[in-house]
């Protein structure tokens, strides 16, 4: 048993059936219980392969991957890493499963044959976590876009998993949508979540406690998000948030002023606002 | 054009009336008892007693009589086509004629007889639907089915199927919509020609649609995969079925409701003869 990690990934390597490159090429990563690391990376840099290793979906064919101390190639603790890390997806249509938002939610409960009443009380919590208490009892075909991601992340919340894993969840929402999980997402974290947050928005990468940069199956870049916009993310060809370069275009004017994240509260605070 | 619009079998409408309340397998039940008497309606005046029962699932369930109309539209052209079936190819005896055609007063009776007995058929079946969730229909379902199991017949992998596909329904129309909407934005025309034009034009809908749902399935099994789902293992319920005092009652009404109506049936025209006479 690996301890004291929420993943420990050593040099993992997984190859699609049929395709000419790995889509994971060695891959290292330790992750600590509460870290909320945001993973960068262009279309077919492997993000989406990772997420699915850590949660089991995939074992990687070289190398091993531990999720809360669990091997993951061990078919005997597959069912036990699921439970305990929870996947998010990019598009809500694909995750839910039930037509009833309370329904829906008690889907995950329900496949661990816990109790009626253990089901209910996860459901109340997750429905109470991600603000969707009021409509438990709507179509889940009538919620807004945002509704519905809220909702596919009550579905991963209910099976109370100490680990969330979110592929691209944010990217189809609108900014108020994405505002709104983001926001339930830092609750979450302060509650001592730990979440690997895949994102290609830039200003999703606001409240991680680290990022990670991938390239071609490959972690090419690792480190503090003080560091990431301190100028890596424009030596990476990232694009810049929009607060950000009024920032930096104020500190090349001259204005002495610290690092920042891409947060306008936080860029207000440098500013002396 | 849209084809979502009015399509409602299939779409639950959440509730607490005392319809709702029923147990799915009791629902079920009744639903079948209600369709077999429906069968056994043979005279077009039997449906004022078949509408009077629908009328009052309307009430007890709190769903407006006038969308209970509408969940037959759906099926409509099936419905005329039997009535025209029924119409013109019943033997008996001659009323009318226009050409090789020839409508028989049997023939009358019996057209509209099927006509409404299909379109009621599936009025019942939409309370059935809109009264209950699809995942509560599923575990009644299921449960009705369990028997099967001792034959190794996938009870639970089925109602699994069936939960995805009622949950898919509105999913799929608004798909179809959008890429209708998105073909007809670059010069599709589905509204005129003849009936082969008109079907040879929906394949640029059929595809994309196909490809849609076979990616969205691969995508839907991932996701229920991560959230711990093992077809064929055992699971729980939030919500365990449990039959109660007034699921009897319900059934018993049902029973009782068709009884009366074979009674309707059988002495319905003796009395209206004796009415004439008097």
């Amino acid at each position: 048993m690996e301890q004291e990690r929420i993943f420990s990934i050593r040099g993992a390597v997984y190859s699609y059936k049929g395709a000419t490159a790995p889509a994971l090429d060695g891959i290292d990563l330790e992750v600590a219980p509460g870290e909320w690391i945001a993973l960068l990376g262009a279309n077919g840099s492997g993000k989406s392969t990772l997420a699915k290793i850590c949660n089991a979906l995939l074992a990687p064919t070289q190398g091993a991957c531990f999720a809360l101390g669990l091997d993951s190639s061990d078919p005997d603790c597959v069912p036990l890493i699921r439970q305990g890390v929870a996947l998010v997806f990019q598009n809500p249509e694909d995750q839910i499963v039930c037509a009833i938002v309370e329904e829906d939610v008690a889907f995950g409960p329900e496949n661990l044959a816990l109790s009626p009443d253990d089901i209910r009380g996860r459901v109340d919590r997750a429905l109470e976590l991600t603000g969707l208490s009021e409509l438990r009892r709507r179509g889940s075909h009538t919620l807004s876009g945002g509704q519905k991601q809220r909702l596919a992340l009550a579905g991963a919340l209910a099976l109370e998993p100490r680990a969330l894993v979110l592929d691209e969840a944010t990217s189809m929402l609108d900014p108020e949508g994405r505002a709104s999980l983001l926001e339930c997402l830092r609750e979450l974290n302060r509650r001592g979540m730990t979440m690997i947050q895949i994102t290609h928005i830039m200003e999703d990468t606001a409240y991680a406690s680290r990022i990670a940069v991938m390239e071609s199956g490959r972690i090419v870049w690792d480190g503090s998000p003080s560091d990431f916009w301190g100028g890596e993310y424009l030596r990476r060809g990232f694009d810049e948030p929009g607060e950000l370069a009024l920032y930096r275009e104020l500190r090349s004017r001259g204005l002495i002023l610290p690092d920042t994240r891409p947060v306008v509260e936080d860029i207000l605070e440098a500013l002396c606002l | 054009m849209k084809l979502s619009n009015g399509f409602s079998i299939g779409q639950f409408i959440p509730g607490d009336s005392f319809v709702h309340s029923l147990d799915p397998r009791c629902k079920i039940i009744v639903t079948f008892v209600l369709l077999a008497g429906l069968f056994m309606a043979g005279n077009p005046a039997d449906f004022v007693l078949w509408a009077a029962c629908l009328a009052i699932c309307s009430a007890a369930s709190r769903v407006k009589f006038s969308s209970i109309l509408r969940s037959g539209r759906p099926v409509l052209f099936l419905v005329v086509f039997t009535v025209v079936l029924n119409l013109f190819w019943t033997p008996g005896r001659e009323i009318f004629r226009i050409g090789f055609l020839k409508i028989t007063e049997e023939g009358l009776i019996l057209a509209f007889v099927m006509g409404l007995r299909l379109y009621f058929l599936v009025m019942f079946a939409a309370v059935l639907m809109m009264t209950t969730s699809p995942m509560s229909f599923s575990d009644g379902l299921e449960r009705l089915l369990s028997p099967l199991a001792i034959l190794r017949f996938p009870v639970s992998e089925m109602a699994m199927m069936m939960t995805i596909a009622l949950r898919f329904i509105p999913t799929l129309f608004e798909e179809t919509d959008r890429i209708l909407k998105a073909q007809i934005s670059r010069g599709a025309d589905f509204e005129s020609g003849g009936l082969l034009k008109r079907a040879r034009s929906y394949i640029p809908v059929l595809v994309p649609l196909f490809v849609l749902v076979f990616a969205r399935a691969e995508n839907l099994a991932t996701a229920m995969e991560s959230r711990c789902y093992v077809p064929g293992a055992p699971r729980t319920r939030m919500n365990p079925l449990s039959w109660s005092v007034r699921d009897t009652n319900a059934l018993l009404y049902a029973i009782f409701f068709v009884a009366l109506s074979k009674l309707w049936t059988m002495y319905m025209p003796q009395m209206a003869r004796l009415l004439t006479h008097a």
